[in-house]
């Protein structure tokens, strides 16, 4: 046996956020927002407000991804470089903290761009549909 | 054993026997009840799709009634999401995921017990009801106003309250497994490292704490209208049946992916053994488990493309049906590459994985099309989506699931199933499951309806049907034969030999026969496949070289570490045996089953032996304070035995709960806004004649104003106990708890000052129901600062030991929340809007 006894966790220690596990949760949640702020618009708009003009909803919609897209892509971009730097990911990782580094910038970089398809998918509709039926 | 050290450990964590052995609360012995109890919820499932297809084996049979048929499909339904596909997840879980942990079992092992006998016996009241010929006859998605105006008897009031109780015990096992997932790993063990299956199941575990709440809150709204009279789906009075639509379907749709994933982390564990390779691109199935979770929540209206909703919206959620595809295809992808690039070891374990996947895909390709709006407007409501949902359920659920039975029968009972029954098993499920559901694709192509107990002939509707009947025997006998494979007596049979399968994770570390203790010390894990690539690993867990290897208190113990480094945090007692979860699961049952019908004396009793009991289980198992105050663990190192804040797993239980407790509440603030979205006269000036008022905007106003109050003392109270400021933390609590008592008062005079009757019109009623759900909470939040005043006067909390308090006021932070949204929202929208 020779291990090394694993050291206890320092509670004073403040970890980047980079570093945590809601890091790979921003960009689904930017697109969740994201989608949930066009359902909610494109409802209230249709069943409150609009007649047949769809051009207010869709400049509110432009605005939206204005928004979410610049930051999905930022969240994605410091990721890719996160998992980057240093020694390219082997194919299976050990218990080395620049593996759990990676692997938070590799799976983030990965969701980033899940999320950005899946937000680009969202605002296509208001491209494509020009009326609310 | 000539360790005294194994001796103790042993006596710990021994099995209790006679009838005491029900008392049990270990995963090993709960995960079992578990799994065996889904799966006999499954067969009676099974038996009632084949009495389906007896009656439409022919056209115009007159074998069931219509009656009959429709408590027999309602129930077929019922049973196979809520009574097998989300329980056994959670059965297989509790079983297996301390073990692939290293963790001597999950943090809150009573609870995992509690969630287990709500389950049994919400699933037996459910079912039962169909032998007295009172089932639920509205189809599993129960929709209003088939359930509400135009169904009698007491049908969906079982279908709701018994289910509603499931859905506690599956919300607790969704607190557990959160909880076991990110705190329990062993030591060194990173997120990078964790089995592929406890991804899954964190990501599972998360959605159901987000899904299963709106459609409590659906539940809540509808036994309301049942039995209230609040007219929350009843058109005449302003209420809409297309909010049940949305609450449903907020539930349903991310339910077809919390059924499937567990099973797809069954086949991520299962892959790499059987092609005696890692897996492939474990970030990408991370991305695929996490991306789908996400993008699983927005599908919900795909369900609902004909009920008239606007163009725009339909297309939103078309996309969205879309995307989700992506995620859902890297997985497969990386199951196929990791099966590719090993050298695949044939069984039938393998074979039911790759039908699995197999059937998964072309399900799945059929969701593509009916995502495609116009597609689904002409197969809707046909038996085209029959035969999809099955693809999809029986390739992405059952195969891997039975895929599962044959991987980790030798792991629970030390015996291996039969390779040359599980060949004739195999072939009678494919080649039946395809001759069953195949059909119904062209029969449904042909127009032939759902939910319909027969049909006529002459329409082409004849031979489908019979064929998916026939098809569906074969299945059955399929399962039949896997029946007695797993029942059959197996005494003379040798035992399997250590790790049968030579797989890689720490589940298969287990001696053979398997001792009670879980592992005999936690190990240090730096790799994703230990046992093949950690030299000496079972010899030095063996020898008790590791963490925990001694039991010297005769406690049971395990490890917290910390959720992403997983670094050594806490050396945490779990609780023993108990009847405890039992009498208050009995209880809790009491009150739903009483309820149903109408018995309100022995419901309200069953609700305070329910309170009573909780409250000795939580006064004499919780926040114990211990006899020292760190204790050694091995290796050299020594761990506290009790912890508070962030650090403690009850901290993490009370943030989970109450995310989920929040999600409830948000579906029903959604409520509102939706009435006044698709209603131009909410909220209505009068109704009949009689001017509706609304809640009024003071009292709303000053119940916020005061619950602000008693929240400072709060967190006052928790402060002045750290401080050991005894009288200071009295004096706060209580007047934290007279002020909340006031605050619910002055919520609830608003709309009573106002004469706001909740059965007249919607506006009243959904305003009522926001007052009651605040004013239970305010009512719970009181009683948890009086049990915090009981702990400190009787010992059991002080100063340095301050969980329940600290919990407590998280609890707050969430309550006070609840009554700023209820009070704004009904004081000051209406004059928005």
């Amino acid at each position: 046996m020779n291990q090394q006894p694993v050291p206890l966790h320092d509670h004073g220690q403040r970890r980047p956020m980079k570093k945590r596990l809601w890091w790979i949760a921003i960009s689904p949640t930017v697109w969740a927002i994201h989608f949930l702020a066009c359902y909610i618009t494109a409802a209230v708009w249709c069943e409150k407000i609009g007649e047949g003009n769809l051009r207010p909803l869709q400049i509110s919609v432009g605005i939206y991804t204005a928004i979410a897209l610049p930051m999905i892509i930022w969240v994605g971009y410091s990721s890719y470089r996160n998992f980057r730097r240093g020694d390219p990911p082997v194919p299976f990782d050990f218990d080395d903290p620049t593996d759990r580094t990676h692997f938070f910038g590799f799976t983030a970089f990965l969701l980033s761009a899940l999320s950005v398809v899946a937000t680009l998918f969202t605002v296509l509709v208001f491209v494509l549909v020009g009326s609310c039926d | 054993m000539n360790d005294p050290r194994a001796d103790r450990l042993l006596k710990a964590w021994e099995t209790p026997k006679g009838w005491r052995y029900w008392s049990a609360v270990n995963n090993s012995e709960v995960g079992l009840w578990y799994t065996l109890t889904a799966f006999a919820f499954f067969l009676f499932g099974g038996v009632l799709a084949l009495i389906m297809r007896v009656q439409l084996a022919v056209p115009d049979n007159d074998w069931l009634t219509p009656d009959q048929y429709n408590q027999i499909f309602t129930m077929h339904g019922s049973v196979m999401m809520f009574l097998f596909a989300v329980p056994i997840l959670e059965a297989i879980s509790i079983m297996l995921l301390p073990e692939m942990l290293g963790a001597r079992d999950l943090p809150f092992p009573r609870l995992s017990a509690y969630g287990y006998w709500c389950f049994l016996i919400g699933g037996v009241f459910v079912c039962g009801s169909l032998f007295f010929g009172v089932g639920p006859r509205g189809g599993w998605f129960m929709y209003p106003p088939m359930t509400t105006e135009y169904q009698d008897g007491i049908g969906p009031d079982i279908w709701l309250l018994g289910l509603s109780f499931i859905e506690i015990a599956s919300i607790a096992a969704a607190v557990e497994l959160i909880v076991g997932a990110l705190k329990c790993r062993p030591p060194g063990m990173r997120l990078n490292l964790i089995p592929l299956y406890a991804w899954y199941i964190l990501v599972v575990a998360v959605m159901i704490l987000f899904a299963f709440p709106p459609l409590i809150a659906g539940d809540l709204l509808m036994e309301l209208e049942r039995a209230m009279d609040w007219p929350f789906f009843d058109v005449e009075r302003g209420g809409d049946p297309m909010l049940w639509q949305h609450l449903f379907w907020i539930f349903g749709h991310p339910e077809v992916y919390i059924v499937f994933l567990p099973s797809i982390a069954l086949v991520a564990m299962m892959v790499p053994t059987f092609a005696r390779t890692p897996m492939a691109g474990y970030g990408w199935i991370v991305l695929a488990a996490v991306g789908t979770g996400f993008l699983s929540f927005g599908l919900w209206v795909h369900h609902m493309f004909t009920t008239g909703l606007p163009g725009i919206s339909i297309g939103i959620f078309s996309a969205a049906s879309e995307a989700v595809a992506i995620p859902t295809g890297v997985q497969i992808f990386c199951f196929i590459a990791t099966l590719l690039v090993g050298r695949v070891q044939r069984n039938v374990c393998l074979k039911f994985v790759l039908a699995g996947l197999a059937t998964f895909i072309i399900g799945g390709l059929t969701g593509v099309m009916v995502a495609i709006a116009p597609f689904d407007y002409q197969a809707h409501d046909t038996y085209f989506i029959v035969g999809h949902l099955h693809y999809v359920l029986i390739g992405g659920t059952i195969f891997p699931i039975v895929a599962g039975f044959y991987y980790y029968y030798p792991f629970v009972t030390g015996k291996q199933l039969s390779e040359r029954l599980g060949n004739i098993t195999f072939w009678l499920m494919l080649i039946g499951f395809n001759v069953a559901f195949f059909p119904m694709h062209i029969a449904g192509l042909l127009g032939m309806p759902r939910r319909v107990y027969t049909f006529p002939g002459g329409m082409g509707f004849e031979g489908p049907n019979l064929i998916s009947s026939i098809g569906a025997f074969a299945l059955g006998t399929g399962f039949l034969v896997l029946l007695w494979d797993v029942f059959r007596p197996k005494g003379k049979q040798p035992l399997v030999p250590r790790n049968v399968w030579n797989a890689g994770t720490l589940e298969w570390s287990g001696e053979v026969p398997d001792q009670p203790w879980g592992i005999r010390s936690i190990p240090i894990i730096n790799s994703r496949y230990p046992l093949w690539e950690q030299e000496n690993l079972l010899a030095d867990i063996d020898a008790g070289n590791f963490y925990l290897p001694d039991a010297e208190e005769g406690r049971r113990e395990t490890l917290v570490t910390s959720a992403v480094d997983a670094e050594l945090m806490q050396c945490l007692r779990v609780p023993g045996p108990s009847f405890l979860p039992f009498w208050a699961a009995v209880f809790t049952g009491g009150v739903f089953i009483f309820s149903t019908y109408h018995w309100w004396i022995p419901a309200g009793c069953c609700s305070v032996l329910s309170f009573a009991t909780i409250v000795t289980w939580l006064w004499t198992g919780t926040a114990e304070i211990p006899e020292k105050e760190t204790k050694p663990v091995g290796l050299g190192q020594s761990l506290p035995l009790y912890v508070s804040g962030p650090a403690a797993v009850g901290w993490w239980a009370m943030f989970i709960t109450m995310l989920g407790d929040m999600t409830a509440f948000i579906s029903l603030v959604f409520g509102y806004f939706f009435y006044w979205t698709v209603h131009e006269d909410f909220p209505p000036e009068q109704w009949n004649g009689e001017p509706v008022v609304g809640a009024g905007t003071i009292w709303p106003l000053v119940s916020v104003g005061l619950a602000v109050v008693a929240w400072c003392a709060v967190v006052m109270a928790r402060r002045l106990n750290r401080e050991d400021h005894s009288v200071g933390f009295y004096s706060s609590s209580l007047l934290a708890v007279a002020v909340t008592v006031a605050s619910g008062a002055a919520l609830v005079w608003g709309p009573y000052s106002n004469g706001m009757d909740p059965t007249v019109h919607v506006y009243s009623s959904t305003t009522g129901v926001l007052v009651l759900w605040t004013v239970v909470h305010l009512a719970l939040g009181a009683t948890m600062l009086v049990y915090c005043i009981a702990r400190r006067l009787f010992g059991k909390m002080d100063a340095k030991h301050d969980a329940d308090i600290v919990n407590v006021t998280l609890g707050w932070h969430f309550l006070m929340l609840t009554v700023a949204i209820t009070g704004s929202v009904l004081a000051l929208f209406p004059w928005v809007a």
